[in-house]
């Protein structure tokens, strides 16, 4: 049961072949089974995910007609606030804290009847590429235990790789969905920013974070994100728009017809810097869609080159605000609070002894960043970067309906190999980063392997036109499979 | 050490006033919680204004309205396109650690107030108008100052937290030497008085929703603006001129003994009137502004903010042009109404049925006295102008003469009732019937024979006896001009 798709699992479930029960406990099972070794998971929550998975089959066996995923279990990942359960962010600061209320994305999974059942680990508040910054331990990928899932949603990842979990969420803020999915062999998507409410999202980078869906198919993927995407009017940011047809896109592209879509190859993205490797299953996967008839024309997105220093500024200035927050005084970790410190010193001590690494190197050079003085030629450079990039994206849709890329560089490699040098690590989301920039919607599709190890192809579409990224998702999955990891 | 007087002889001041106005949303300026002042402490708040990881806040459209409304009041620009900003600091009654304002893009910008000071006006340019939320409230608990040193214990109370705040602040304000510190009285009253007018804010400097900061410098004349101190604190009306006043003294004694004027920021102090240093402006804090990435942008669309021009209230100073023609008053009765803040009160006490005269000659002489004597606002004295109008009916009916409705007065200012039922209580009504009148007068021709006979000789002055020993009979309850037509009715 637990290799099966979501989409198999909700029919059967609503045609009252299998309960919701019974796929939440073979979940509960197989996470019992392999998270020892996996740790993709940071909570779980048998008790209420089977008590979920109960009231679901209960409104179906009294003739309810729900939603095409209810009962299918799901991961969320640990920035997402649920009510009631521990949400961490990865962080030691957040330690024990349960949120009084659901983010909007919660509330709606549990609409759809959604059975949850837990979080997942993550890079310490997102920051990272390999989830070896989470402050409770790395996870490890199922198709390799010494190499990394991914960051900074490498549990999200893990967890469907491992058939710990037929969907999950995750949020991205520079690649943090792709680049797992892609290491993972797993469907990833970061829907328009905008497209999917922010609110219970713990912020890393406001302007950024995108929450969206992880499958293992394109079509399960599609399915949970027209679940958790539509307007939400607790967050401003988002877009007072119908969602995009996202499910009926992916099935129409799983037929394998890409007649009259044009798809854009970046110039700029030449592969330097890239594994061999990775190029070569990339390049094989762009071959195999023009025979599915699409037309691949070569653009220019010159200003892609500085995606990744304007985001290294952006990024860390916006989180340094957001992770003021916390400082002991209404929620989560206090440290030296024992009378001997006056209030500024149990804050200071309290950050010091709750952020990790990799979360005070972004704050002090967000800080930095947006120090006055240096406001101009830092943060106010890095925007004006933002708004060519913006143009390259606009300018490139002009003239191809998608963009492709490789989803990463390098496929997962080996845990610690690239924790010593940051800027080693945040190569990893070289291509997944000016999307984050624009605001359009990206999806990461496995398309193949290098040296046995998964490779992940990248879907660029406009914003708003989510749907358009999973008719060519579809369509490669389509010709590539779905990729199966080793037994654990 | 150099007076007042002195201080201005030999120098020029600039003032400058950034004013804090909380609006009276239902809701706060960007979540759904309740804005009751007074409510329970940590009563009022959510996951949003409370800053709870995940939350996210959403403009309130009825602050945005508000503020563009106050701009228009003030003459200003509205921006077609403006962001809100973070000003980030670490304080705990800031629930994230920065505040939601705006930097370089306010709301409203670059107009004017017009204030009068005895019947000269001044133009007081306004810099900006902007948008904010508000802060919650610290509480030190168990140190003698109830300030944060000594405390052993620190309350935080997030009520306020998230309440919409507008800031108002002026451009520099030159040339108005001794007048200075009326000016930013003038200045403020006004700004107070249009905010009321429009409905927005109730105002009230006792209760913190209007907060006042007084920027302050010297200048030799002909020479540079001096370096302005910034005065907090300064919590009611009399308190800005004072604050004005007193920071103009204490720069003025630094700059004749050769000193140099720090930028800082400085308290007031209510009780003596004095100003101490706050924060220097040296160690203060960079609070990285950078545009608020959870808000969209604000673009008011021109329509609407022209719909809210042509909708706006008569304001203040035409209001006080239309009721001094309609009370037929001099500029100079005007000015002294103004003076003594009693404009709406004499408007209200006309209203409730008064005179503009009698109302005019209770709020401007014996309430104003009294106000005096006890160093309180006019407003705040404790007689409402129904209270006045009511006393004035009793006097116009003949049950109180003058001297009466003074005392029922005080009894309405301690706070014993309303004129009618203080009157009854005290048993202070004129004694009107004519029977009782008649027999006391009796009584008083009895008593004095020979008086009786002058006035019968036609010596009408000597009535005046007569009419004393009534008065005393009746404890000064009768009124003397009917007992002196009736004692020489008698005796004609």
């Amino acid at each position: 049961m637990i290799k099966e798709t979501a989409a198999a699992l909700g029919a059967k479930i609503a045609a009252g072949e299998i309960t919701s029960v019974q796929a939440t406990q073979a979940h509960l099972d197989r996470i019992s089974e392999v998270d020892g070794r996996v740790h993709a998971f940071l909570h779980v929550d048998p008790e209420g995910a089977l008590r979920a998975a109960a009231a679901i089959d209960a409104r179906i066996a009294n003739g309810e007609q729900l939603g095409p995923l209810a009962g299918v279990p799901i991961a969320v990942k640990d920035v997402i606030a649920t009510k009631g359960m521990p949400t961490t962010a990865g962080s030691k600061i957040l330690e024990g804290w349960r949120p009084p209320y659901d983010a909007t994305l919660t509330t709606r999974l549990r609409e759809a009847g959604l059975v949850i059942l837990g979080k997942t680990n993550m890079d310490e508040f997102a920051m990272g590429s390999s989830t070896e910054y989470s402050a409770y331990g790395p996870t490890y990928n199922p198709w390799d235990l010494t190499r990394i899932p991914g960051g900074s949603g490498g549990g999200s990842a893990a967890a469907l790789a491992a058939y710990e979990a037929p969907l999950s969420i995750g949020t991205d803020t520079g690649g943090s969905i792709r680049q797992p999915g892609a290491v993972t062999g797993t469907v990833g998507a970061k829907p328009t920013y905008g497209g999917t409410s922010r609110y219970g999202l713990i912020a890393f980078s406001s302007s950024l974070d995108t929450p969206g869906p992880c499958a293992r198919t394109v079509e399960d993927t599609a399915l949970l994100h027209s679940v958790i995407a539509g307007h939400d009017p607790m967050d401003s940011t988002s877009i007072p728009q119908p969602v995009p047809d996202v499910v009926g896109a992916a099935r129409r592209g799983a037929a394998g017809d890409l007649s009259g879509v044009r798809i854009g190859l970046v110039r700029e993205f030449t592969g330097e810097g890239a594994e061999p490797g990775v190029m070569s299953v990339f390049r094989d996967a762009v071959e195999s869609l023009t025979k599915l008839g699409a037309e691949i024309v070569e653009i220019s997105c010159p200003h892609f080159l500085y995606a990744l220093p304007a985001y290294y500024l952006i990024a860390p200035s916006e989180c340094s605000s957001n992770l003021a927050r916390f400082d002991g005084v209404r929620f989560g970790l206090r440290v030296g609070d024992d009378g001997s410190r006056s209030l500024e010193e149990v804050m200071s001590v309290t950050r010091e002894a709750g952020f990790g690494p990799e979360v005070k190197r972004r704050i002090i050079v967000g800080t930095y960043a947006l120090s006055s003085g240096y406001y101009d030629a830092y943060y106010g450079q890095a925007q004006k970067v933002r708004t060519l990039i913006t143009r390259d994206f606009t300018a490139a849709f002009e003239q191809v309906d998608v963009i492709v890329s490789p989803t990463t560089p390098f496929v997962a490699f080996p845990l610690g190999s690239r924790t010593s040098d940051p800027y080693q690590m945040y190569l990893a989301d070289l291509y997944t980063i000016p999307t984050n920039l624009y605001g359009g919607p990206a999806i990461s599709v496995p398309c193949g392997l290098s040296e046995g190890l998964p490779v992940g192809l990248q879907i660029m579409a406009p914003t708003m036109a989510d749907d358009r990224m999973y008719r060519v998702g579809a369509a490669v999955e389509s010709v590539v499979g779905t990729l199966t990891p080793p037994a654990l | 050490m150099l007076s007042f007087d002195d201080v201005v002889a030999r120098f020029e001041p600039v003032i400058g006033l950034e004013t804090h106005v909380e609006l009276g949303t239902r809701t706060k300026m960007f979540c759904g919680c309740p804005t009751m002042f007074g409510a329970e402490p940590n009563t009022q708040i959510c996951p949003v204004c409370l800053g709870l990881p995940g939350s996210l806040p959403v403009a309130n459209r009825a602050a945005i309205e508000a503020t563009i409304r106050i701009g228009l009041a003030l003459n200003c620009t509205i921006a077609t396109w403006c962001r809100f900003a973070r000003k980030n600091y670490f304080y705990p009654d800031m629930p994230k650690n920065f505040q939601i304002s705006q930097y370089d893009e306010p709301l409203c910008v670059d107009g004017y107030l017009d204030v009068e000071v005895d019947g000269v006006t001044h133009r007081i340019g306004i810099e900006r108008v902007h948008l904010e939320e508000d802060t919650g409230k610290t509480l030190h608990v168990g140190g003698a100052t109830g300030r944060i040193h000594g405390a052993t214990e620190s309350l935080v109370d997030y009520n306020r937290a998230g309440i919409p705040l507008v800031e108002i602040v002026t451009k520099p304000v030159p040339g108005t030497g001794a007048l200075a510190p009326a000016v930013a009285k003038a200045y403020v009253t006004e700004l107070r008085d249009v905010i009321r007018t429009l409905g927005v804010s109730d105002v009230r400097m006792e209760q913190g929703s209007l907060r006042c900061d007084v920027n302050t410098s010297l200048n030799r004349p002909g020479g540079d603006w001096g370096t302005r101190t910034e005065t907090k604190n300064v919590n009611s009306l009399r308190s800005v001129e004072r604050a004005v006043r007193s920071e103009m003294i204490r720069q003025g004694n630094v700059l004749e003994t050769g000193g140099t004027i720090i930028q800082e920021t400085r308290h007031f102090h209510e009780d003596t009137g004095d100003t101490t240093p706050g924060r220097s402006k040296e160690t203060a804090t960079d609070y990285r502004y950078f545009p608020e990435p959870d808000l969209v942008p604000l673009a008011p669309d021109a329509e609407w903010v022209a719909s809210l021009k042509a909708a706006l209230p008569e304001l203040p100073r035409v209001h006080r042009q239309r009721l001094q023609q309609d009370w037929g008053l001099s500029d100079l009765d005007m000015q002294s109404i103004l003076n003594a803040g009693a404009v709406e009160l004499i408007e209200q006490t006309v209203a409730a049925g008064a005179s503009p005269e009698a109302a005019r000659k209770w709020w401007l002489g014996e309430l104003s006295r009294r106000a005096n004597e006890s160093g309180v606002e006019l407003a705040s004295i404790g007689a409402t102008p129904a209270q006045v109008a009511q006393l004035q009916a009793l006097v116009d009916a003949g049950k109180l003469t003058d001297k009466l409705a003074r005392q029922v007065l005080e009894g309405v200012l301690a706070g014993e009732g309303d004129p009618a039922a203080i009157m009854a209580a005290r048993g202070l009504e004129v004694v009107s019937d004519t029977g009782a009148l008649t027999s006391a007068i009796d009584e008083a021709i009895a008593a004095h024979p020979d008086v009786a006979e002058k006035i019968r000789g036609g010596n009408h002055a000597a009535a005046g006896v007569l009419i004393g020993a009534v008065m005393k009979a009746t404890r000064g309850q009768a009124d003397a001009k009917t007992v002196r037509e009736l004692v020489l009715q008698r005796l004609s």
